[in-house]
């Protein structure tokens, strides 16, 4: 064939050519740019707009941002800085009053204490977010609850301790005593022995402890407590207690026992049913009216106590949504593997259930958090609340979008993080590939 | 189990809510320190400053009564409390005393049982118009954009204020007074309503002052003082005095700088000598010492000293005395005698 061809071509090639770079406008973000900014007319006017759109935005912003009066100790000196009146934003608030915002009236010479709780916080709940992390970290994780509200609030250590020790008792009489009364019974004894030893025993115990030994750290009341500090203390604990709290009435709800049933759900619509500033108003006022004059059943315990029961309730139907989402195969499954209900929950419903309800939880935990800055409306100072009382002295009245700007920072890098978190997680779950 | 926890302690709340409440002077004794109700920040009446110290007008109120109980001026608890939460929180007992400018009224002194211990400062709502308007007096206002914080009594006033004058106006509801400060700068109104006090203090943040003017009209009652629960008499006793002692301290002459001067012997001036506890038992009668008064003026000076310091005409917030002024300069201010 070659030769009848050697007589209408007059070259043919005998080798390959040497692989060339590709044209300019095809890698690089040339390319990316012709690819997803000006693939067609539409595209192109809209990327154009859109252009157009932050040049204006960012041309306010960058100027008003970045204006020197870091040092400025009053509105009037920061104008006077300036020159304009509201051209240029005045940092001088934030550098005079950050350190009120994050740990609102904590005292001075004691704000360690929060930094090494936030710090242990990060060090206790690493074994539990990243698999990598030594398993040997767990131990911190299980003594953190009983750490975190020793460093926070002070007083004795021996009122954590005993506290704890209730826990220990419990899980004894479970571990033991399955085999002599049985396995409700010690279920039963077990939570009748904790109440007993919390209500009668533990703080007579811990005052003997702290008489001979005292162990204590400075007690720092929870008017004290401000902030971002304020928020983060709130949500931590609500996010900490809301998730055990909601597995068990998602698994109320779910539940052959009329009555649990009944009380989880009557539980879980009554919740929903309510907004969160109502049940604010209930923990900042009612309660006191039904409290006796003198008890100071503290502030924040019973903003947490409300807040986790609202959480408790939403996360309750987040993880039910997981529940109802596993095949009835998953169910049967563990019951002919002769499993228990609570082995079988352990081990092969809430693995799965809790996969499947990631980014409702995280979702739930983000506006936990976020909702923290409703206490401001009973008289809390959150950082929302700060800003108000920042405003209101006679230096900085009239300073707005800097102290909200900072506090929208400080709660973006927070939320962004769980919302990352969370899209790790599912990636790293994901068993569909 | 934190539930069944938490209303078993209810339960238990209930049953003990039922008994007697202890006098208010030996709580505060026995705890060591006042708890002092106040609102989340009002410029010059109360806020924390960036070392988070409550200092102001108000503040100062609480003050003197903590240096009177307690013989400490810092032995004092801040309940920051809300327009919403301060009459539950001093109902319940959470705070001792609010010192937040509250309008005495009839309705909150009779109908919440409260009692009024006294006035430590008069306000009342006016209009603050920009200069460039030309209006001179609230009776111009005919067809005015008004900003207006709705659900407040100041929304009563206008509307009643206008009615009489038979003028209109056109409301422009707002919810905060950092709102109506953006509105009003923005000319979403030609006039902003609110207390005076606040229309001073307002007036202060703006970048130039002069081009703002606030209009002569006062056109309400707004006693603002401090406040006890009824049915603790001798509790209202000690604060009813603590601030006619501030008072009368201004009245006699009697300054954070003399005054360690004046309390060491008996003067010439009996009253001086009465309300110093030189002379006569005025203190024990109260169930405090005699030395009662002198600290209380010494914590945060006379009712004028701390005016000028906090509120005065040399202070950012620039209120003049007025009505507030001592009854022989011409204002309302009037202590009865210390006999």
């Amino acid at each position: 064939m070659s030769d009848t061809h050697a007589k209408t071509v007059s070259f043919v090639r005998t080798e390959m050519l040497p692989e060339k770079a590709p044209p300019i406008t095809s890698i690089g973000p040339i390319a990316w740019a012709r690819e997803n900014l000006f693939s067609g007319p539409i595209n192109t006017i809209i990327t154009l707009l859109s252009l157009a759109f932050i040049y204006l935005i960012l041309s306010i912003l960058l100027p008003w941002m970045f204006s020197n009066t870091w040092s400025a100790t009053s509105l009037r000196e920061c104008r006077e800085m300036t020159g304009t009146d509201h051209g240029s934003a005045c940092w001088g608030v934030i550098r005079e009053r950050w350190e009120q915002i994050l740990f609102g009236f904590y005292p001075q010479e004691e704000r360690w204490r929060p930094i090494l709780a936030l710090v242990l916080l990060i060090v206790a709940i690493a074994p539990i977010l990243f698999t990598a992390v030594p398993r040997k970290v767990l131990w911190l994780s299980a003594i953190y609850p009983f750490l975190m509200p020793w460093l926070l609030w002070g007083g004795t250590i021996w009122l954590p301790v005993m506290v704890a020790l209730g826990f220990v008792i419990a899980y004894l009489i479970v571990r033991f005593g399955e085999d002599l009364i049985g396995s409700l019974g010690s279920m039963v004894g077990a939570v009748a022995a904790a109440v007993i030893w919390w209500l009668f025993l533990a703080s007579p115990i811990a005052n003997a402890f702290a008489s001979v030994l005292p162990l204590a750290l400075e007690t720092v009341g929870s008017r004290e407590f401000g902030g971002l500090l304020l928020s983060i203390t709130i949500g931590v604990v609500a996010i900490g207690l809301s998730l055990p709290i909601g597995i068990v009435l998602a698994l109320g709800r779910q539940s052959d026992l009329l009555i649990v049933k009944t009380i989880c759900v009557g539980f879980i619509e009554f919740i929903r049913g309510v907004p969160l500033i109502t049940l604010l108003f209930v923990a900042s006022t009612l309660l006191n009216i039904f409290l006796p004059p003198g008890t100071s059943f503290d502030i924040i315990l019973r903003v947490i106590i409300m807040v986790t029961l609202f959480s408790a309730a939403y996360m309750a139907e987040v993880i039910r949504g997981g529940l109802a989402a596993l095949p009835k195969g998953q169910y049967e499954g563990g019951d002919s593997l002769g499993l228990n209900y609570w082995q079988a929950q352990r081990l092969i419903i809430m693995p799965q259930a809790l996969k499947i309800s990631i980014p409702g939880i995280v979702s739930t935990f983000i506006g936990l958090f976020k909702d923290t800055t409703l206490v401001s409306i009973i008289g809390l100072l959150d950082p929302i609340g700060l800003a108000t009382a920042i405003r209101a002295d006679s230096d900085w009245i009239g300073v707005l979008w800097e102290l909200y700007g900072f506090i929208a920072l400080l709660f973006f890098v927070i939320c962004f993080g769980m919302s990352r978190y969370s899209m790790y997680l599912e990636r790293k779950l994901k068993t569909s590939h | 189990m934190k539930k069944s926890v938490f209303i078993g302690a209810l339960t238990v709340a209930g049953l003990a809510a039922a008994a007697a409440p202890a006098a208010t002077l030996d709580e505060v004794k026995a705890r060591g320190t006042l708890n002092c109700g106040v609102s989340t920040g009002v410029p010059g009446f109360e806020a924390p400053n960036a070392d988070g110290e409550w200092e102001g007008f108000d503040v100062d109120v609480c003050r003197a009564v903590a240096a009177a109980v307690l013989n400490d001026a810092k032995a004092v608890e801040f309940v920051p409390t809300t327009g919403k939460t301060r009459f539950t929180a001093l109902a319940s007992g959470e705070v001792d005393m609010l010192s937040r400018v509250t309008t005495w009224t009839f309705s909150r002194d009779v109908d919440l049982k409260f009692e009024f211990v006294g006035v430590n400062y008069y306000d009342g709502q006016g209009f603050m118009v920009p200069k460039e308007l030309g209006v001179t007096s609230a009776t111009e206002l005919d067809g005015a954009t008004v900003c207006i914080q709705t659900g407040t009594t100041t929304e009563l006033n206008l509307a009643d204020y206008f009615r009489v004058n038979n003028m209109s106006y056109e409301p422009v509801p707002i919810e905060t007074q950092t709102e109506a400060q953006q509105q009003y700068l923005a000319g979403a109104c030609d006039v902003y309503t609110t207390d005076s006090s606040a229309l001073a203090s307002v007036r202060s943040s703006f970048a130039d002052t002069s081009a703002h003017v606030i209009l002569p009209e006062i056109i309400s009652k707004e006693p603002l003082g401090p406040l006890v629960r009824h049915g603790d008499n001798e509790w209202g006793d000690i604060v009813r005095w603590t601030l006619n002692a501030l008072i009368a301290a201004e009245e006699l002459g009697v300054t954070s700088a003399n005054i360690g001067e004046l309390s060491a012997a008996p003067t010439d001036n009996p009253e001086i000598n009465r309300l110093l506890g030189t002379e006569g038992n005025l203190g024990e009668m109260m169930g405090l010492d005699a030395q009662w008064a002198v600290r209380a003026i010494s914590a945060g000076g006379n009712f004028g000293e701390s005016f000028e310091r906090h509120i005065g005409e040399n202070t950012p917030i620039g209120l003049a005395r007025g009505l507030n002024a001592q009854w022989t300069a011409g204002g309302l201010m009037y202590s009865p005698p210390f006999r």
